[in-house]
């Protein structure tokens, strides 16, 4: 069985809707090394700007190499939340679960966490209100910075060239 | 690999029973050492037999690998435990003469470390002079101070010698249904120390000749309450012992010692590489910061504990950060973990490190080739004194796996962005549930036998959503890559409670995207029992998991029981009875089924130590959902339908939740109006945008509560137990929050018994003991 999959495949898998016998394959046959680079390929064609995706970080947030080089977080709909090496979290909206009521939307009440022992943070973008991500930690725990990729070492590993902003 | 100070070899008075002449400790240093400075296992740069003869080399992993699998599936059916019989709760597998291992069978795979560490124990006490290592032999152990996990897990060790000289250890571990702790069940939770927490057993020879010994079955039987269990677990785990033996002396017999012993060195390094090779094709370098919480809710009037110490209420905290190397090792750092505790839930270092396997080999490594050398190309630092790596001797570990896989399922999220980046979106997981609950209880059962039980419906919780697919409903658990919940008849057999309903539990899996799978429930009437307790193990006040991307943390869990339910009566009448849902536990239904009179509990107490059941009494099993995946304004609306026809998703909730707009015809069929629900959806975003505040913003705000001390009395002992055992944890705290360099929060100031912080006494204290560390502490 192959090993190697079609940039439509890829971009079904994307949607989900990749048929179960190809997803059950690539999840028993070893990886494909392509995949990234047609990763990719197929989230830049998607992308409304014109900045070159790096890596992406989450459904609607990439890390993205911008018309002057710079090495940026950016959201979909075209908001950037800082530098690739900070949080991007500390450049979006919150909004604190730390209550019954306002758990409560979320879960029945006994379902749900004490607001004394744990809390939800929910991370939007500031411009389309994208819920990038949920903490759930107790109250007074710092902002988590879930992911600190060392791009320049990736690129190498994948054989691409590392941006030149990265490399320096 | 971790690379603590070089390790000696000791000496003994006696002949080796090694081949080259060396001490057992001596042999395991020479491999340990030449591993530590070569950074390939035994010093093997080259595999020479894989490379010269790789049929040879194959033919042999498939003999072994099929014979330890094999010898578990056979071995299963001698168990009378149904934790054994249908959950699969035992595994077998084999070690070379250093203890280091070559291959496992499938099923409760974290004892690939375990029972290693028992056997290094016996190689660095030098047993093969006292009480002597010889063919025919077996060794018994669940110690946890030495690597067992808890206590319940029996791990029968037997030498296999070849004309004489020891050539390989074979184990075989099997969950045991109760241990003689203070409370009964396997992973009971009312003792606070050692000394409560069941028979623990030392390396001990327990057989010769191949025959347990008449004093030990004697001594153990009355040990525990449940001895017909015992013996056949014991029988099951002997038996494939010796089945495995049987296939290394035929492969000997086949190619030869010098290939196999050759071969047991080969196939480290093989799987060593193997990992190595792994991480390079599925992961990205780089640093991946994550954390997990557990509440542990002793202050509540229904845990009874004998020590007024223990009588907190704490949260363990296991921060972890993995790094990926450019060179595609890996290091896992849990600098800043809460303390050990007084309760059933502290790990030790054997049981993380080794027990990380069974969720890695779910995801990271799905390979049959586990063995040590994924071990080799890893770091684990597992700081002394927190939960992770007590310093104190008179820990309980009943039920570790508690805070274990909790951690874990932080560090399946974690890899999971990995994948992601990456466009390997088959694997991501958001991040397994906290599986729970486990329903345990004792007493006189229904064949007025003293009895014990764990029921463990809880291998099959709802997975993580992964990032194109909803979790799996009700399959599997993060401890056992092969869950399944058993049938209700078993353990209606094995336990004196009928089933009064088993059902999907709707609203479990975190919303997103891509939702969590979700937990199911069970009500349980307890029948034809005499002098039963019974108690709740789980998660209530909090969640472990969180979801991934904007997914939402699965519902966490809470409790159901009814006392004095008068349901003998209705029965007899004809009455309506509560049976199957517990829908939605703010609009409870069971309440309208019971008599008047009825007792019942119904709140987020989850943890319970034993309580008096009666005949006719109810208790929900309520086995918990997985996380979810990305924003759950994503979903489409064919699945927000389907989850309501589906009858997993409560109607108020998918209004909350997904903003749908529906309407439901005479047989009960809900159709989602697009049109109407991407307009809710998009006012959904405007109400997220006028409750939002700026990070930076709320981070003044919050930074205030710091400054006051405004928190609950058990987020500040989290906190304040993470800072007096990690300097770093507590500097980067000050450094985020640019708190005054003089800021702290300490347990004194909180007015809570903290014993054994600063008094605390080592397994390494005691006379006569060497221990084995393998990790960075």
């Amino acid at each position: 069985m192959s090993t190697t999959y079609t940039k439509k495949q890829v971009a079904e898998l994307i949607d989900g809707v990749l048929d179960w016998e190809t997803v059950r394959r690539m999840l028993f046959m070893p990886k494909d090394p392509l995949r990234f680079a047609m990763y990719i390929e197929v989230l830049q064609d998607r992308a409304q700007w014109e900045d070159k995706i790096v890596l992406p970080l989450a459904p609607h947030l990439y890390i993205v190499e911008d018309k002057n080089g710079d090495i940026v977080n950016k959201c979909d709909c075209g908001y950037v939340f800082g530098p690739y090496t900070e949080n991007w979290k500390l450049n979006a909206l919150i909004y604190v679960r730390d209550s019954v009521e306002k758990f409560n939307q979320v879960y029945p009440k006994l379902m749900s966490p004490d607001a004394s022992w744990q809390v939800y943070r929910e991370y939007y973008c500031p411009e389309c209100a994208c819920q990038h991500d949920v903490e759930a930690p107790v109250p007074w725990y710092p902002v988590i910075h879930d992911f600190e990729p060392d791009i320049a070492a990736f690129y190498k590993w994948v054989g691409l060239e590392v941006p030149k902003k990265i490399a320096a | 690999m971790n690379k603590p100070e070089s390790i000696s070899g000791g000496s003994s008075t006696r002949k080796s029973i090694l081949a080259n002449g060396k001490t057992l400790a001596q042999n395991r240093a020479d491999m340990y050492n030449i591993s530590k400075e070569s950074g390939h296992y035994d010093g093997l740069k080259e595999l020479k037999l894989k490379s010269s003869d790789p049929i040879t080399y194959e033919k042999i992993f498939s003999k072994l690998r099929a014979g330890v699998v094999n010898a578990r599936e056979t071995a299963k059916k001698i168990a009378a435990s149904p934790i054994v019989e249908q959950e699969g709760e035992l595994c077998f597998t084999l070690y070379n003469t250093a203890g280091d291992c070559i291959c496992t069978s499938t099923g409760i795979i974290i004892h690939v470390g375990t029972m290693g560490m028992c056997i290094k124990y016996m190689i660095e006490n030098n047993w093969e002079e006292d009480p002597t290592v010889n063919p025919g032999d077996m060794f018994t152990n669940n110690d946890c101070q030495i690597g067992n996990v808890h206590p319940c897990d029996i791990a029968t060790i037997v030498p296999i010698f070849h004309e004489g000289n020891l050539v390989a250890w074979v184990g075989g571990v099997t969950h045991v249904i109760d241990t003689g702790a203070a409370g009964p069940g396997s992973m009971s939770n009312g003792q606070v120390q050692r000394f409560g927490d069941g028979v623990q057993i030392t390396c001990r020879k327990t057989g010769i000749n191949d025959k347990p010994m008449r004093d030990w079955q004697h001594e153990v039987q009355r040990n525990v309450r449940t001895p017909k269990y015992w013996i056949l677990d014991e029988r099951t785990r002997i038996a494939g012992d010796h089945m495995i033996r049987d296939i290394v002396e035929e492969v000997i017999a086949d190619v030869g010692v010098e290939t196999f012993i050759q071969f047991s060195s080969e196939i480290i390094e093989d799987g060593r590489r193997g990992l190595v090779k792994r991480i390079n094709d599925i992961l990205i370098p780089g640093k991946y910061n994550t954390v997990a919480f557990v509440d542990v809710p002793y202050m509540h009037e229904d845990v009874h504990v004998p020590s007024p110490f223990a009588k907190v209420d704490t949260i363990m905290h296991a921060p972890c950060t993995i790094t990926v190397k450019p060179e595609a090792t890996w290091r896992l750092d849990f600098e800043g973990c809460s303390r050990w505790g007084w309760h059933t839930y502290n790990a030790n270092p054997t049981a993380f490190t080794s027990g990380i396997w069974v969720m890695m080999t779910q995801t990271v490594v799905p390979t049959e080739r586990i063995n040590d050398g994924s071990l080799f190309a890893s770091e684990f630092r597992l700081p002394k004194g927190t939960w992770t790596n007590p310093n104190d001797r008179r820990t309980a570990h009943a039920d570790a796996w508690h805070f274990l896989v909790s951690s874990w399922s932080s560090l399946w999220r974690a890899v999971s962005r990995g994948y992601f980046s990456r466009g390997y979106l088959e694997e991501v997981n958001a991040g397994n549930s906290n599986p729970c609950n486990w329903m345990q209880g004792g007493g006189f059962n229904q064949e007025e036998e003293i009895h014990a039980v764990n029921s463990f419906e809880t291998a099959a919780c709802g997975t993580g959503a992964c990032a194109m697919k909803d979790g799996l409903n009700h399959a599997a658990a993060i401890w056992n890559p092969e869950g399944d919940m058993g049938d209700c008849e078993i353990w209606e057999l094995a336990e004196p409670l009928l089933y009064m309903g088993r059902a999907i539990k709707s609203n479990t899996g975190g919303y997103g995207k891509y939702r969590g799978g979700m937990g199911f429930e069970t009500l349980r009437m307890v029948h034809n029992s005499a002098d039963w307790c019974m108690f709740f193990m789980g998660n209530g006040y909090m969640n472990s998991d969180w979801g991934l991307h904007g997914g939402y943390p699965s519902a966490t869990g809470y409790r159901f029981e009814a006392h004095n339910t008068g349901l003998h009566k209705r029965i007899a009448e004809g009455k309506s009875l509560p049976m199957g849902h517990d829908w939605n536990p703010d609009e409870p239904d069971y309440e309208n089924h019971l008599e008047p009179g009825a007792i019942v509990k119904r709140d987020s107490q989850c943890i319970t130590t034993e309580e008096i059941f009666e005949n006719g009494d109810l208790y929900l099993n309520y086995l918990r959902g997985g996380p979810g995946f990305g924003d759950p304004l994503d979903r489409t609306i064919e699945n927000i339908e389907k989850d309501l026809n589906d009858v997993v998703l409560l109607e108020e909730y998918a209004i909350k939740i997904y903003g749908a707009v529906f309407s439901k015809d005479k047989e009960g069929y809900y159709t989602v109006d697009a049109d109407a629900t991407k307009a809710r959806q998009k006012e959904m975003r405007k109400e997220r945008l006028s409750r939002g505040t700026p990070v930076k913003e709320w981070m003044k705000g919050e930074r205030e509560l710091i400054l006051d001390k405004k928190a609950s009395p058990q987020v500040q002992q989290m906190f304040a137990s993470s800072f007096e055992l990690s300097q770093p944890f507590l500097d980067k705290f000050r450094a985020f929050w640019e708190l005054p360099s003089d800021w702290l929060v300490t347990e004194k100031e909180l007015g809570v018994p903290a014993f054994g912080a600063k008094h605390h006494m080592d397994l390494s204290q005691m006379p006569d003991v060497k221990t084995v560390v393998l990790v960075e502490e």
